[in-house]
């Protein structure tokens, strides 16, 4: 039978089609990469090199940008620059030699900081949350178990402008106006609903005679869930801990209209970081850098889960 | 209040039937009494932050209060902003825009989005590799990036302007992405797509990797030629995974907010002034709060029939 032995080389793509294929695909992925090198050259430029024209891609590297990024600066005749003392460190010295001094500390390691501390309580309580509630799902028959699993799915689907309108006066009304514990309470129930839903996933997942098999043993139900289930389910809790990391840490929407000092994030505050004479791009460039690492990082640990993360559980790689 | 006295009640029963494990397996009671505590919280949790505020914003729909005026009396206009929103002539051009975006962003990564993960099913040497930095544009934040792609796009300046110029020959200080009325949708349509290919890539590989091997080769077997087999196979097996994606951005661009409000804050004058710009305008600018609220019931009820259809789509995914 002369014509099944050719049936593998489709399933098996040919050589030449492998390589056009390959070929293609690394020039988008390099064409898709250069705004995420730019930013990150332009982090290391010093603000006259930065807006340049052509675009300089060879440029002597300078800290400027990340000195500019955590300090506030202010202007000086020569003459009083000449008569300070030496400079005290690097940052010091880019500034004197822009006939500038150091004023003091920025507003951005805080809002940094407000960033890290929602974005991790967030998720901590909505990962903890949603533990509990896809094992509730999973494990028991939960009367209108659908319906509500689409009441939970589809608060994620709201736009976040219409919620905000109730929520800027409810938390006016409560005292969480621009408050951390007001962003957190916020980010956890947006995030609780991709938590559930992932989380029912990975849950369905772990046999359920494992359980029974520890509560034949003598364990409760509480104990079965904690020493059998937990453990097995630990990869499952991680990636979506990180996806609901990675939606806190970058969201935008509500942090703009419900946030303006206090408990302000990075996203909204990155754009109004301003030098002389307009946007200083090197800043601006560097404070992209340090809030987009953390993410590429966790961008590669969760490569095998991306797919789950993104179709909440639903579709499986 | 109640809420809460129910849920510690049950939990007071979960405790109490604790001491004997294999009973309370078989009775069951406290089964049911663990599952309500255990997703109680998350119910509560979404009543207070999400349904609470939506039904406040029913409310707040059908009055003319405004927020910066919180003393101010509030009268009942009834179906008064409903109806001036759909005769709004602003609403329909943000609508019209909104749509435009959403009908442009799908097309191009569908089409884009496809042909990628086409190109990586071939499984050559390090598509594992080439995949994960494709992908990574999608887990960034819109609003941080987006800051950042008005700086590529600036035309005296700008590294976008210079590559366009580059390879057409055109002054990269005639056009401006932004502050042209005909491109400024195409800057935020560049920008959504760079972001958002991935995403309808990722979905779309998971659809081709699900066709199994055997029907190619049953295809193969009948000499059915490449062209033939793509259409026929192919293309309808991954169907359900495409429409899933299409479905998906079109939810998530259909309230698209960071990017746009980032990038061009809806201008220049009112060109890409998308449905969530208006809404933000109305509700935290103009302080129309009564107003905004029917309008963001409008914008709420078109996404809550579109997630229907999605959740539908996921579980004929689900169940294949």
């Amino acid at each position: 039978m002369p014509g099944i032995s050719t049936a593998h080389s489709v399933v098996e793509p040919s050589a030449l089609s492998k390589r056009i294929a390959c070929g293609v695909v690394i020039l988008y992925a390099l064409i898709a990469m250069i705004p995420l090198v730019w930013i990150l050259l332009t982090g290391f430029k010093t603000p006259p090199d930065s807006i340049s024209y052509p675009p300089k891609l060879v440029f002597a590297p300078s800290l400027e940008g990340y000195c500019n990024l955590f300090t506030t600066r202010s202007r000086q005749t020569p003459e009083y620059i000449a008569n300070l003392p030496p400079a005290n460190g690097m940052c010091d010295e880019i500034a004197r030699n822009r006939n500038m001094v150091i004023a003091g500390p920025s507003k951005f390691a805080p809002r940094f900081l407000n960033s890290l501390i929602i974005a991790f309580s967030s998720t901590l309580l909505a990962v903890g949350l949603g533990t509990l509630a896809a094992y509730g799902f999973s494990r028991f028959k939960v009367p209108l178990a659908d319906d509500l699993l689409f009441f939970i799915l589809s608060t994620r689907m709201m736009p976040p402008i219409a919620v905000a309108i109730p929520i800027y006066l409810m938390y006016r009304e409560l005292g969480l106006s621009d408050t951390r514990l007001g962003m957190i309470l916020l980010y956890t129930a947006v995030n609780v609903s991709l938590a559930v839903w992932l989380l029912k996933g990975f849950i369905d997942e772990i046999p359920r005679e494992y359980e029974e098999a520890a509560m034949i043993d003598g364990y409760t139900r509480l104990q079965a869930f904690r020493k059998v289930v937990l453990p097995q389910a630990a990869t499952g809790i991680a990636a979506t801990a990180i996806f609901c990391l990675i939606f806190a840490w970058n969201e935008y929407a509500f942090a703009v209209l419900l946030t303006s000092g206090e408990a302000q994030t990075t996203p909204p505050f990155i754009p109004f970081i301003i030098g002389e004479g307009g946007q200083d791009w090197p800043a601006v460039a560097a404070a992209t850098t340090l809030f987009v690492i953390p993410i590429f990082v966790f961008t590669i640990l969760l490569r095998k889960h991306l797919l789950r993360g993104i179709t909440f559980g639903a579709v499986r790689k | 209040m109640t809420e809460t006295s129910t849920v510690s009640h049950l939990a007071r029963g979960a405790a109490e039937a604790t001491p004997e494990p294999v009973a309370r397996r078989v009775r069951g009671l406290s089964d049911r009494a663990i599952a309500w505590v255990f997703i109680a919280p998350t119910i509560i949790l979404l009543l207070a932050i999400n349904i609470f505020p939506l039904i406040w914003t029913i409310q707040l729909s059908f009055t003319n209060y405004r927020a910066n005026r919180p003393n101010a009396a509030v009268t009942n206009v009834g179906v008064e902003h409903y109806s001036n929103i759909l005769s709004d002539p602003d609403v329909w051009h943000s609508m019209q825009v909104t749509a435009h975006f959403v009908l442009w962003t799908i097309v191009i990564q569908t089409v884009l989005g496809f042909a990628l993960a086409y190109l990586i099913d071939r499984k050559f040497r390090g598509h594992g590799f080439w995949t994960t930095v494709i992908l990574i544009p999608m887990m960034l934040s819109p609003a941080v990036v987006g800051n950042f792609w008005k700086f590529l796009y600036q035309p005296q300046i700008g590294l976008f302007n210079y590559i366009v110029g580059f390879f057409t020959g055109m002054d990269p200080s005639s056009f401006q992405m932004i502050g042209d009325v005909r491109l400024a949708p195409w800057s935020i349509i560049i920008v959504d797509t760079w972001m958002w290919t991935p995403y309808v890539m990722l979905i779309c590989l998971a659809g081709l990797r699900s066709i199994p091997d055997y029907i190619y080769e049953a295809a193969e077997v009948d000499r059915a030629s490449a062209w033939r087999q793509f259409w026929s196979i192919t293309l309808p097996m991954a169907m359900p995974f495409i429409m899933l994606a299409v479905l998906f951005r079109g939810i998530e661009n259909f309230k698209m907010f960071d990017l746009v409000n980032l990038l061009t804050s809806g201008g220049p004058g009112s060109t890409t002034e998308v449905a969530s710009i208006t809404l933000k305008r109305e509700a935290f600018e103009k302080w129309r709060t009564g107003y905004s609220s029917a309008f963001a019931i409008i914008l709420f009820v078109t996404v809550f029939g579109l997630a229907n259809i999605y959740v539908k789509a996921l579980n004929r995914v689900k169940s294949r």
